[in-house]
């Protein structure tokens, strides 16, 4: 047997095998195999040749080397400083490498701090419940407009044009399987969607704000008009952004979902992240996903934390069960709770109003340079304006820029010293 | 009192039903932790999902055994789902108004559900 | 006690860069109505307190890195560090999606390098990489399915057939994508009886829809009559769904392309060493043949279209690409066969106390029962589970499947020692030795643990998900 760097993930060597091999009595390890038909089996596999550890550091150098960090990009991630401490305690080996928390005993770690990450978001989007987290924003919405169809036993569904348009996209494959349909409420020329424009009879309705244009929408009017047709009103919010901006159930939302990237995640190329769902408690036993909660000891007085009302899922429910979910983000969400611990509300308020702060600064500056905004609605971290700029976010018609804490003002005033270009 | 093969209980008096689920239903699911049954008004047809109860381990929907309107829920096994461990039948989950007495022809005696279960 | 009880007012865990453009009133870049009212009531603590509180939390962990982890179906190998390290390379974690591809050229490249990678692993013809876990796989591969169906006007075809050892996430995935669910109850062998499945497909007639199975099974047998399965399947209009999570038995032996498979997912998570981070993120790759190939998100007019935002799971897609450039094809293949060498010889050490339903061979995982030792003594798989713990390992999956009685599933993976393996079986013998002489230990385990049997039943009766 040749000596690849396979051994190091695998223990037995070539001797100890054979010995194993031979305790069970047979030849060789083709004898394992005899079940499976000859018309089924293939020949070695056409991979590239294998890499020691040093060659594959090399080769992943070299990829990693050939993409360029944006500055100004956003559209649903953005670039918030990480604490170091966010890397470190989501680096510990006994986070990282549990398993789903099937046996209590042995995962208060992992269960504790979803318990924490369902709080944080509680308080955050002013909900009564929160599960473990989804796989995104997307899919956590797509679950919303799932769960609001069986709930109201509607077949259309609407989404404000605004909204981010791969939540528009996911929402559209999910429905179409589902027998529903996805309009798009417009949005008016400040950008904002008019409540007006929404008619009636839906299952649900999704607002998005800050929406993809950055824009803050009318949320209280778009819940109540959702409310009064019987709609179920569903919020698309940027957690950090909450820190600074009303919470959508204080605006009058039923479901809150987001992406929590935002929260001490690093962009890495789209994931992964969590996305989080939070609902009012009515909604509790039609949720998607796990959920923790706390309980006592059978024979004793500590307390301790356990996944709970499983009945709703897919190992007891199957074909029934509220969602297909099994895995969803424990350890992107771990992150989130890490980092609104370390930030705290005073920090969480600091992030959110610098980075509000520097975006009305870098759109000050784009307009002395002539690039004018698209719209003039209130806004948090990204603006769309009327022209094309290189390392901006290109719109249908001009760009969109995104500000957060972590750019400086020399950052900000060398994009906007190059004025209008290309 | 007849019996369906859901494990459901129903004792008719007139045209209305009161159904609740059977011992055996409450032991093989163990510890009940949730119960909720559509509201009063609701239409079923016989073997449509009235509701649901669901233990840690397991969930079962209820199905009608007949077809009628939902009349009156029972909030008790709602408030503490631990009364239909304890006593499934006198916690009884809904009254229905009988559509179809003849549906009651499908239904087992005691003697029969006993045999039923140990099957 | 959580970070929310442990807040002290005033304390601060982090203090951000002081602003360095000129400050103007917030309301009037947000609205002031716009504005919240109360601020979220968060923790407020220093950052030596946050530290020690998940340090202490994490040794409260049982981790792949902590011990042996058997978990049947869940495939917890090791999880190389330098994986961890170059998924945390920073051209790769300050990329975005939606920068110009000219800016992402190494990360597009490692994608498709990845998806080529997963094709020659599975025998397909296209890979998505957009499923963010293996139940989400699912749900794509299904619509795909679906798409089919509707593309070539079969839109009846809505029955998925399902054995009864299939996980949960099967039928609840194929309900999700807007099927109906039967059951195909599995043979006294634990496998899909042919004769049987014949008939559950012509009673399905012209609504079929296809056949999701997961090969070797949850029992840990390898379907041996796959090939007339899906001659059976296919012969009635239906195609064949691979549940990839057994995947790790067969690397470089077997493809579900071989086997006849028409769409597979995968869970990188598992079989390709991403590390499961206590409940995800993992992700699940969908590969299809040439008939599914064009109904991929992301891949022309027949793409069911997007099933989440931007790419995938990058950072899980880095690690699983550098287990598979580690390993090579030779190295997939030692993995597999080690995998299985592993569980046989564990189920040898095994079944002369405990009751192994389904025979004396398995590939990756086994069943075992513990009906007889309850009948006999009491002490439930449960109860044996908790044992284990105190004995220093990660219990097996128990009471799955659920056609087993009593069972435990046990899934020792390759990257275990043989005196790992000795050690595990020992304490298991030494268990059912405990459950005869002194039951009641097993009944009150664990003892050695931050808390010892929680109550389950009051936590779903009260549900407290919050402070």
């Amino acid at each position: 047997m040749t000596c690849t760097a396979a051994g190091n993930y695998i223990p037995p060597s070539a001797g100890e095998r054979e010995a194993l091999l031979r305790e069970l009595g047979l030849n060789s390890a083709e004898d394992l195999f005899i079940n499976i038909p000859k018309r089924c089996r293939v020949g070695e596999l056409k991979l590239p040749k294998p890499l020691s550890e040093p060659e594959l550091r090399r080769a992943l150098e070299a990829l990693a080397a050939e993409n360029e960090t944006p500055l100004f990009i956003g559209g649903g991630l953005y670039d918030h400083y990480v604490p170091a401490a966010v890397d470190a305690l989501c680096s510990l080996p006994e986070f990282v490498t549990a398993y789903t928390p099937y046996q209590p005993e042995i995962s208060q770690g992992t269960l504790t701090s979803i318990f924490e990450f369902q709080t944080g978001i509680c308080r955050l989007t002013g909900l009564d419940a929160a599960n473990a987290s989804m796989y995104d924003a997307a899919t956590a919405a797509a679950e919303a407009m799932l769960m609001a169809a069986v709930h109201t036993k509607r077949k259309t569904v609407r989404v404000t044009a605004a909204t981010h348009p791969h939540i528009k996209e996911t929402l559209r494959t999910y429905a179409r399987f589902n027998g529903l349909s996805v309009a798009e409420i417009p949005f008016d020329g400040r950008g904002q969607t008019a409540a007006d424009a929404m008619a009636g009879e839906d299952a649900c309705v999704i607002a998005q704000s800050p929406n993809y244009f950055g824009v803050i929408e009318p949320m209280r009017a778009i819940a109540a008009k959702a409310s009064e047709t019987g709609a179920v009103p569903v919020a698309v919010c940027d957690p950090l952004s909450l820190a600074i901006l009303e919470s959508p159930g204080a605006m009058g939302f039923d479901i809150a979902v987001g992406e929590c990237q935002p929260l001490g995640s690093p962009i890495s190329f789209g994931g992964p992240h969590a996305g989080y769902f939070a609902a009012n408690e009515n909604f509790l036993r039609r949720m998607p996903g796990r959920i923790v909660g706390e309980t006592g000891e059978v024979n004793g007085g500590r307390r301790g934390f356990i996944l709970t009302l499983q009945a709703r899922e897919q190992h007891i429910r199957r074909e029934k069960a509220t969602s297909n979910i099994c895995s969803n983000a424990a350890l992107a969400a771990l992150r989130a709770t890490v980092y609104l611990a370390l930030l705290g509300p005073e920090g969480l308020r600091e992030v959110a109003e610098t980075t509000a702060q520097k975006a009305a600064y870098m759109r000050g500056r784009l307009e002395e340079a002539g690039v004018n905004p698209l719209f003039d609605a209130p806004y948090f971290r990204e603006f769309a304006v009327d022209s094309i700029l290189t390392g901006a976010l290109p719109l249908e018609r001009g760009s969109l820029i995104a500000v957060t804490e972590k750019r400086t003002r020399a950052e900000i005033d060398a994009f906007c010293g190059r004025g209008r270009s290309r | 009192m007849l019996y369906s093969q859901d494990h459901e209980w129903i004792n008719v008096k007139g045209d209305v039903g009161t159904v609740g689920i059977t011992d055996h239903a409450q032991s093989q699911l163990g510890d009940i932790v949730f119960c909720d049954i559509e509201p009063a008004g609701t239409v079923l047809s016989a073997g449509d999902t009235a509701g649901v109860v669901e233990s840690v381990k397991a969930a079962s929907d209820i199905y009608s055994p007949v077809s009628g309107e939902i009349l009156k829920v029972n909030e008790d096994p709602a408030d503490d789902p631990a009364l239909l461990n304890t006593d499934p039948v006198a916690n009884w989950l809904y009254t229905i108004r009988l559509n179809d007495p003849s549906e009651l022809d499908g239904l087992m005696d005691e003697e029969a559900y006993d045999l039923y279960c140990r099957g | 006690m959580t970070t929310y009880e442990k807040s002290v007012p005033g304390r601060r865990g982090f203090i951000s860069e002081q602003s360095d453009v000129p400050v103007v009133s917030l309301a009037s870049i947000m609205g002031e109505e716009n504005l919240r009212k109360t601020p979220a009531a968060l923790p407020e603590l220093a950052e030596t307190d946050v530290v020690r509180h998940y340090t202490a939390l994490a040794k409260q962990n049982f981790g792949v890195d902590t011990g042996f982890y058997p978990l049947g179906s869940c495939t917890m190998k090791y999880n190389p560090k330098i994986n961890e390290a170059l998924a945390a390379l920073p051209g790769f974690l300050g990329a975005h999606p939606l920068a110009p591809d000219g800016m992402n050229r190494g990360c597009l490249r490692l994608l498709a390098e990845l998806e080529e990678m997963l094709c020659e692993v599975c025998g397909m013809e296209a890979f998505t990489l957009q499923p963010a876990a293996g139940a989400h796989g699912e749900l794509t591969g299904l619509m795909c399915i679906a798409a089919y169906f509707e593309k070539t006007g079969q839109t009846g075809r809505k029955v998925i057939l399902i054995p009864d050892s299939a996980h949960g996430t099967n039928p609840a995935s194929a309900a999700q994508a807007g099927f109906t669910v039967r059951s195909v109850p599995s043979g006294s062998d634990g496998l899909v009886d042919p004769d049987a499945l014949r008939v559950a497909a012509e009673a399905a007639g012209e609504s079929l829809a296809g056949l999701m199975l997961t090969n070797p099974n949850t029992l840990g047998l390898f379907e041996r009559h796959i090939v007339e399965i899906a001659e059976i399947i296919h012969g009635a209009g239906g195609l064949l769904y691979y549940d990839g999570a057994n995947l790790n038995a067969v690397m470089g032996i077997t493809t579900p392309g071989a086997m006849g498979f028409d769409v597979v997912h995968l869970n990188l998570h598992k079989t390709f060493s991403t590390p499961h981070g206590g409940g995800g993120p993992g992700a699940g790759p969908v590969g299809a043949n040439k008939v599914l190939a064009p109904f991929l998100p992301g891949k022309g007019e027949d793409s069911i279209g997007r099933v989440r935002a931007y790419y995938g799971s990058f950072g899980v897609l880095v690690k699983a690409y550098c287990y598979i450039r580690t390993l090579g094809g030779s190295g997939l293949r030692e993995a597999s066969e080690t995998a299985v060498l592993n569980a046989n010889w564990l189920l040898k050490k095994l079944r002369g106390a405990y009751d192994a339903p389904h025979g004396e061979w398995c590939m990756h995982e086994f069943v075992l029962s513990c009906a007889k030792l309850k009948a006999e003594t009491g002490v439930s798989a449960m109860d044996v589970a908790k044992g284990l713990i105190d004995k220093g390992f990660h219990p097996p999956t128990v009471y799955f499947p659920t056609i087993v009685p009593e069972s435990m599933m046990i899934e020792p993976t390759e990257t275990e020692a043989p005196e790992t393996l000795e050690a595990f079986a020992s304490a298991m013998l030494a268990l059912y030795e405990d459950a005869h002489v002194n039951p009641e230990t097993l009944h009150n385990a664990p003892v050695t643990t931050p808390v010892g049997r929680l109550d389950a039943t009051a936590a779903a009766r009260n549900p407290v998900i919050k402070r």
